[in-house]
C-alpha cells in the first residue's frame, strides 16, 4: 500500500486489518472497510476502466452506485463471475479477484482505443446509419464486431450454483434510504408504533453522514442506529437496494448477503429479494453530486468533490495531492477545505459563478479562487496533470491559465434522486434554484424526505425526515384507512423548498465559441455534447428520441450523472426551458438486479411444476421416451432395442391395427357438468344438440368461442339426467373451465349447474383394437357385447372391483374402451389390463402412435389441424352441429358472410405422389409449381406422418376453397425440393367405420 | 403488484387474479336477431378508456368468482369492485 495516500486516521476503516486482493491480476492490499475503489484509490490506481464506445482510459468518478466509469467483473470462481460492478460499491474481502473490463489486452494499454482516433467517424447514431445495409451482414458480421469491441463485461459460461431467497413482507411504513432524512423518518415512524423496514444499498447505514463525520448527526450516529437496531417494530436492511416501485405500494428490495463474504457458508442463500407491500412509503433517497462538462471531464483523476471527500472522510484515502476544485455550487467548497486539512494542496478553486460569498471565504482561507470560470481541457494521458482554466465573460475567454494538479474535483451541484417517485408514477416539478427536478403529485401512498426532495442541509434535511416519517405513521396506522389502496390518501408531500441551498449548473460549460475536444455528458454511454448536438441537427426534438439516438441515459446507468446535463444542453439549443424539454422515463431497476435474484428458487425442479399420470413409472420402466404435454410429461413411444422413433411407431400402430394397444389417456381434461339445468347449460355452450342425448350415451362435442372459430373439442358422455363427464383436450382443460364459468356466471346465473374439474381425479386406460372387446370382457362387472354396448356408449360399473366409468370410444378408428377409474387405481388396473392384454399381444403406445392413428382416421386435434381462425366447417365438422337450436356460443358468429366463403381454408388430406416422401409440418401448399416468391400459397399442412399400415405417407392441410379441389394436383415446397400432392378425403383409412363399430 | 379487494375475499395479490376484459358488455339475448354492425360490436369493439374504467376481474385462485372494479388506467388506482350483476357505481361516490 502506498500510505502516502491513506490518512493516518478517522474515517468508518479497521486499518489493522490489512486484506489482500488482486486487480487485473496484480495483487495489493487494502483494510476492512474499504471498498474496491476505495482501496485502489489508497494503491495510487485511479484507471479503473475503458469507455463503452471509445475505449477512452477511465478513472473512477463518483463514491457510490452513480458511478458510471468503474465497472469490473468480480471473480470467485468460474461459475461465480459477476460482471458489470462499480467498484464504488464492491466492498473488499481477502483474496478478492476483480478485473477490469473493456480492453484488450490491458487496460493501459488498449487495442480498442483505436476508435478513440476514429471518434470522429463514429458520431451518434454511427451505427444505426452505417450498418443499415446489407441486412445478412448485421449479424454475420457488425453486430459480433461491434459486441465484441464495445460492451460491459461478460456473462459467466457456467450455471450458478448459488441458492437465492424470496421474502414477501409487509409493513406500516418502509423507509428508502438511511441517510440523515432516512434515519429520522425510521426513527419517528417506529415512535409512533409504526411497523418500519428501513432500507439502504450500503454496507454501512448513515448515507451522507459517514463522508461528514463532523458533523452533530453523524455523531450520534452509532446511538441511533442501536436505537433502530433494539427496536422491535423496526428491521434495518443494509445492503439492499430498493430496485423497483410496482403498483400499489408494492416495492422490490435487493439484499445482498454473501458479496462482501471471503468465504461465504456454500448453503447460505447469495441474495434474497424481498417483495415489499408498505402502506406508507417514505423516499429518503437522498442525491447525486453533478458533474460538470467541459472538455477532457472523462480523464482519470477528474472527480465529483463529493466523493474526493467521501473517499477521504469515509475511507481515509487521499484521491490525489495537488488537486484544482471546479464548482457551480457553495457545498463543493467543503471538500476542498477537508482535503487541504488532510495535507493535499489545493492549488486553485475555480467557481464558474461570480464572485459570491463562498469564493470569498476561500480566498480569505487563502486559497486562490478565479470566479466566472471555465475549463477549456485537461492534460495527462491515463491520469491528469493538468487543467486548462480560463475566464469566460459574456461568451468571452480570457485568463488561460494551465494548472499542473493529479486531481481535478468537480461539482455542477446536486440532483436529487427522484428514479423510485418517478417509478412510482409520481409527477416531478422543475425547481429553477436547483436547476433539477423535485417530486411533485404523488400517486402511489410514497413521499419523499430530504435531498431527494432538494432539502440538501443535514440538519434540514433530519427535520425533515422526522416531520415525514410521523406523517407517513400516522396515515399508515390511521383506523378508517382500508389496505394500501392508494385513491384517497391525503395530498402527499409538499413542493420542495424554492430557495437555492448554494448553487447548481445544468449543461455544459461555455467555451468561448467551438473547440474540437469532446466533453463527456454520458460517462456510460460515451455521450459528448457534441453528440446531443448533432441528434438536434438530425431534427430529433423529443428528448426521448434525443436519449435513444445518443444513448444517454440508457443502460445500467439510468442517467444518475448524465440526465440533467444532457437536457441542459439540449434546452439551450432549442432555446425552451429545461421543463418543457422534458424528462426521460426512470426505469426499473435503479442499479441491476442479478437474474439469480428475480428466479429465486424456481429453477430447475421448481421452475414448473410437472403434472405425472398414475402409469408414468410403469411407461419409465418399459423404457418410454416422454414428451412435454403443458405441464404433462406423456410417454412418447416405447422403443424397443435397437429402434428409432420411426421403427417404434410404425410398431405400435401395426399392433394396435391388427391385435390391441394400451395406451394412457389420463391427460385429457375432464369437467362434471351436474345440475337440474346441466342439459340447457351443455346445450347453450357447445354446438351439439344436448337435449336428445340419451342417458348412457356420449357424442363429441366442438365448443365454439363467440365469434365462430373453433376453441376446443372432445368426447361428452351423459352420465345421468342431470348429469355430464365433459372431456377436453389435454391442454385445454383450464381455458374450457374459464369459459365455462364465464358464461355460467356472468351470462347465465339463472342455470342451477355447478362445475368441477375432475381431470386428476381420474386415470384413464384406452383399451384399442380389435381384441379390445375379448381382452376387456372378463375384467369388468358390464355387459360390452357389441348389441349391448356399441361405439360411443358410456356405462358405470367395476374392473377388478374398482369402480369405472366405461367408454366404448376410439380415438384410433378401431374398437376400443377408454376405462376412467379413480387415479389412485390407476396403476393397479393398468398393470392387470397390461396382464390380461399379453395373451393377445397387446402392445404399450405413445403420444407419437396416437397421432398418427388418429390421422389415419382423419380426426383433428384443436390447436394443430386448427388454429383459431378455423370454423366447424372448415373443419369439415358441421354435420356435429345442432342445427334447430336457437342458439349456442359462436352460432350467431358462423351466419357472417365471410365465415362462409367458398375460399375459405378447408381441412383435406395431402397424399404425395412419391409416397416416401412425408411431408413438412407447416409446410405452404401452393397451386403451381415453382411459384416466384411472393405468392400467396393456398394454406398449409398441418399434420403429416408415415403411415404404416398404408404403407406410405398422409397429410392433413388446410387449403383454401380445399373441399372442391379433390383429386386436384398442389405442390408442397420443402427443404428438400417440392413435392407435388394430391388433394384427397381427410379419412385415409377404413372410410365407412366397419373397424370402430365391430 | 395490484392489491385487488375481491367482494368475496377481500384483499388479495394480483397474482391470485385473471383479468376477464371490459365490464357490462351483455351477451344480446337474442343473438340470431342481431344485425352485423350489432354483433361485430358485441365480439370486438372495447372501449379502451384512458381513466376511469369498468372492467372484469376473476379470483381464479380463490374463490374462483367473476366480478366488476372500476380502476383508473391512469393511476392503476381501484375506486370500487362491485359483485356481477350491479349496476356500474358512480365513480364519484364510490368508496373502496
Ligand atoms: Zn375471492
Amino acid at each position: 500500500m502506498n500510505e502516502g495516500l491513506r490518512s493516518a486516521h478517522g474515517g468508518s476503516i479497521d486499518r489493522s486489518q490489512v486484506l489482500h486482493f488482486r486487480f487485473d491480476g496484480r495483487p495489493y492490499t487494502g483494510v476492512a472497510g474499504d471498498t474496491l475503489a476505495s482501496a485502489l484509490l489508497a494503491n495510487g490506481v485511479h484507471l479503473m476502466g475503458r469507455s463503452f464506445k471509445y475505449h477512452r482510459p477511465r478513472g473512477v468518478l463518483a463514491a457510490g452506485a452513480e458511478e458510471p466509469n468503474a465497472l469490473v467483473t468480480v471473480r470467485r470462481d468460474a461459475a461465480r463471475e459477476t460482471p458489470n460492478l462499480r467498484a464504488t460499491q464492491v466492498e473488499l474481502y481477502e483474496g478478492l479477484d476483480a478485473v477490469s473490463q473493456n480492453r484488450w489486452p490491458s487496460l493501459a494499454f488498449d487495442v480498442g482505443a483505436l476508435n478513440d482516433l476514429l471518434a470522429p467517424f463514429i458520431p451518434a447514431g454511427f451505427y444505426y446509419k452505417t450498418f443499415m445495409w446489407p441486412k445478412r451482414a448485421w449479424h454475420a458480421l457488425y453486430e459480433p464486431r461491434i459486441r465484441a469491441a464495445a460492451g460491459l463485461g461478460r456473462s459467466p459460461t457456467q450455471p450458478d450454483p448459488d441458492r437465492y431467497a424470496t421474502r414477501h413482507a409487509h409493513c406500516d411504513v418502509l423507509v428508502v434510504g438511511a441517510g440523515p432524512a432516512g434515519l429520522a423518518a425510521a426513527q419517528a415512524a417506529a415512535l409512533a408504533g409504526a411497523r418500519v423496514i428501513l432500507c439502504d444499498e450500503q454496507a454501512q447505514l448513515g448515507g451522507s453522514l459517514l463522508s461528514a463525520p463532523a458533523s452533530p448527526a453523524a455523531r450520534e450516529l452509532p446511538g441511533t442506529l442501536a436505537a433502530l437496531a433494539a427496536n422491535p417494530r423496526v428491521t434495518l436492511l443494509p445492503r439492499t437496494t430498493a430496485f423497483g416501485y410496482f403498483p400499489h405500494n408494492s416495492v422490490g428490495l435487493s439484499e445482498r448477503l454473501t458479496e462482501h463474504l471471503a468465504n461465504p457458508a456454500p448453503d447460505a442463500p447469495r441474495e434474497r429479494q424481498w417483495q415489499v407491500r408498505a402502506r406508507e412509503v417514505v423516499l429518503a433517497t437522498g442525491a447525486i453530486e453533478r458533474p460538470l462538462v467541459f472538455p477532457g471531464n472523462d480523464r482519470p483523476g477528474v472527480m465529483l468533490a463529493g466523493a474526493a471527500r467521501t473517499f477521504l472522510n469515509r475511507y481515509g484515502v487521499l484521491a490525489g495531492t495537488r488537486a484544482v476544485l471546479v464548482t457551480a455550487c457553495d457545498e463543493a467548497y467543503q471538500a476542498a477545505y477537508d482535503l487541504q486539512e488532510a495535507h493535499v494542496y489545493i492549488a486553485c478553486i475555480a467557481d464558474v459563478r461570480a464572485e459570491n460569498t463562498a469564493s470569498a471565504a476561500a480566498r480569505a482561507a487563502g486559497i486562490p479562487v478565479m470566479t466566472q470560470a471555465t475549463v477549456l481541457g485537461t492534460g495527462g494521458r491515463l491520469r491528469v496533470n493538468s487543467v486548462e482554466l480560463a475566464r469566460c465573460a459574456d461568451g468571452l475567454v480570457s485568463e488561460r491559465t494551465q494548472q499542473p494538479c493529479d486531481l481535478v474535483l468537480i461539482s455542477g451541484g446536486y440532483t436529487p434522486s427522484v428514479h423510485l417517485h418517478s417509478q412510482s408514477r409520481g409527477k416531478l416539478t422543475w425547481s429553477e434554484p436547483l436547476q433539477a427536478f423535485v417530486p411533485g403529485a404523488a400517486i402511489e401512498r410514497v413521499r419523499s424526505a430530504g435531498a431527494c426532495r432538494g432539502v440538501f442541509a443535514p440538519e434540514a434535511a433530519r427535520a425533515d425526515g422526522t416531520a415525514q416519517g410521523a406523517a407517513a405513521a400516522a396515515e399508515a396506522l390511521d383506523p378508517q384507512r382500508s389496505g394500501v389502496d392508494p385513491a384517497h390518501g391525503a395530498p402527499r408531500t409538499a413542493a420542495a423548498p424554492a430557495r437555492a441551498p448554494d448553487g447548481a449548473l445544468a449543461g455544459a460549460l461555455p467555451q468561448g465559441g467551438k473547440t474540437r475536444r469532446r466533453a463527456f455528458v454520458d460517462w456510460q454511454n460515451d455521450v459528448t455534447s457534441k453528440d446531443l448536438a448533432l441528434a438536434l441537427r438530425e431534427g430529433f426534438r423529443s428528448i426521448e428520441h434525443v436519449k435513444r439516438y445518443t444513448t444517454t441515459g440508457m443502460a445500467t446507468d439510468q442517467g444518475k450523472t448524465s440526465n440533467l446535463n444532457a437536457l441542459g444542453i439540449v434546452s439551450r439549443a432549442l432555446e425552451r426551458p429545461i421543463p418543457e424539454v422534458g424528462l426521460t422515463t426512470f426505469r426499473m431497476p435503479y442499479t441491476p438486479v442479478t437474474f439469480g435474484a428475480f428466479a429465486g428458487v424456481a429453477r430447475g425442479d421448481l421452475f414448473d411444476p410437472i403434472r405425472r399420470t398414475p402409469t408414468h413409472g410403469w411407461a419409465e420402466s418399459r423404457g418410454a421416451v416422454f414428451e412435454d404435454v403443458g405441464l404433462w410429461k406423456r410417454a412418447r413411444y416405447f422403443p424397443r432395442a435397437g429402434e428409432d422413433m420411426h421403427a417404434a411407431v410404425a410398431r405400435e400402430c401395426l399392433a394396435v391395427r391388427a391385435a390391441c394397444g394400451l395406451f394412457d389417456a389420463s391427460t385429457l381434461g375432464k369437467i362434471e357438468v351436474v345440475g337440474r339445468d346441466a342439459a340447457t347449460f351443455m346445450n347453450r355452450l357447445y354446438v351439439n344438440a344436448w337435449s336428445n342425448l340419451a342417458v348412457g350415451r356420449c357424442r363429441y362435442g366442438i365448443l365454439l368461442r363467440d365469434d365462430g372459430f373453433v376453441y376446443d373439442d372432445g368426447v361428452v358422455a351423459r352420465i345421468g339426467e342431470s348429469r355430464f363427464h365433459v372431456t377436453t383436450t389435454t391442454g385445454g382443460a383450464p381455458r374450457v373451465l374459464a369459459m365455462m364459468e364465464d358464461f355460467l356466471q356472468t351470462e347465465w346465473p339463472d342455470l342451477s349447474v355447478w362445475l368441477t374439474s375432475t381431470t386428476e381425479q381420474w386415470a384413464v386406460i384406452a383399451v384399442q383394437g380389435p381384441k379390445a372387446r375379448e381382452l376387456l370382457a372378463p375384467l369388468v362387472d358390464v355387459d360390452i357385447t357389441a348389441a349391448a354396448f356399441p361405439h360411443m356408449s358410456v356405462a358405470l360399473g367395476h374392473i377388478l372391483g374398482v369402480p369405472m366409468r366405461l367408454f366404448r370410444v376410439s380415438f384410433t378408428g378401431e374398437l376400443g374402451f377408454e376405462i376412467n377409474v379413480p387415479a389412485d387405481y390407476g396403476a393397479a388396473v393398468w398393470e392387470a389390463v397390461w396382464q390380461a392384454g399379453q395373451p393377445f399381444g397387446m402392445t404399450p403406445y405413445g403420444t407419437e402412435s396416437m397421432h398418427v392413428l388418429r390421422a389415419e382416421k382423419g380426426y383433428i386435434i384443436v390447436g394443430q389441424d386448427t388454429d383459431g381462425t378455423v370454423t366447424p366447417d372448415d373443419a369439415g365438422l358441421s354435420w356435429a352441429i345442432g342445427k334447430s337450436k336457437p342458439d349456442f356460443v359462436g352460432k350467431r358468429s358462423l351466419k357472417r358472410p365471410a365465415m362462409n366463403a367458398p375460399e375459405r381454408r378447408q381441412l383435406v388430406g395431402l397424399l404425395t405422389q412419391d409416397p416416401k416422401v412425408v411431408l413438412e409440418e407447416g409446410s405452404q401448399v401452393m397451386a403451381q409449381p415453382n411459384a416466384p416468391v411472393p405468392t400467396r400459397p393456398l394454406g398449409h399442412v398441418t399434420s403429416s406422418y408415415f403411415s404404416a399400415v398404408l404403407g406410405r405417407s398422409i397429410a392433413l392441410a388446410l387449403v383454401s376453397g380445399g373441399r372442391a379441389r379433390s383429386g386436384q394436383t398442389l405442390y408442397v415446397p420443402g427443404a428438400s425440393g417440392e413435392a407435388p400432392v394430391q388433394v384427397s378425403p381427410t379419412v385415409f383409412y377404413d372410410p365407412t367405420g366397419a373397424r370402430i363399430n365391430a | 403488484m395490484l392489491l385487488i379487494n375481491c367482494p368475496y375475499c377481500g384483499e388479495r395479490p394480483e397474482p391470485e387474479f385473471v383479468y376477464g376484459g371490459e365490464a357490462h358488455i351483455a351477451r344480446p339475448k337474442d343473438p340470431d336477431s342481431q344485425g352485423p354492425q350489432d354483433w361485430v360490436r358485441y365480439l370486438y369493439r372495447r372501449d379502451n378508456t384512458r381513466g376511469v374504467h369498468a372492467e372484469r376481474w376473476r379470483h381464479t385462485h380463490g374463490c374462483g368468482r367473476f366480478f366488476n372494479a372500476l380502476r383508473d388506467t391512469t393511476t392503476d388506482h381501484f375506486l370500487v369492485t362491485y359483485k356481477t350483476g350491479e349496476p356500474r357505481p358512480d365513480p364519484a361516490k364510490a368508496t373502496p
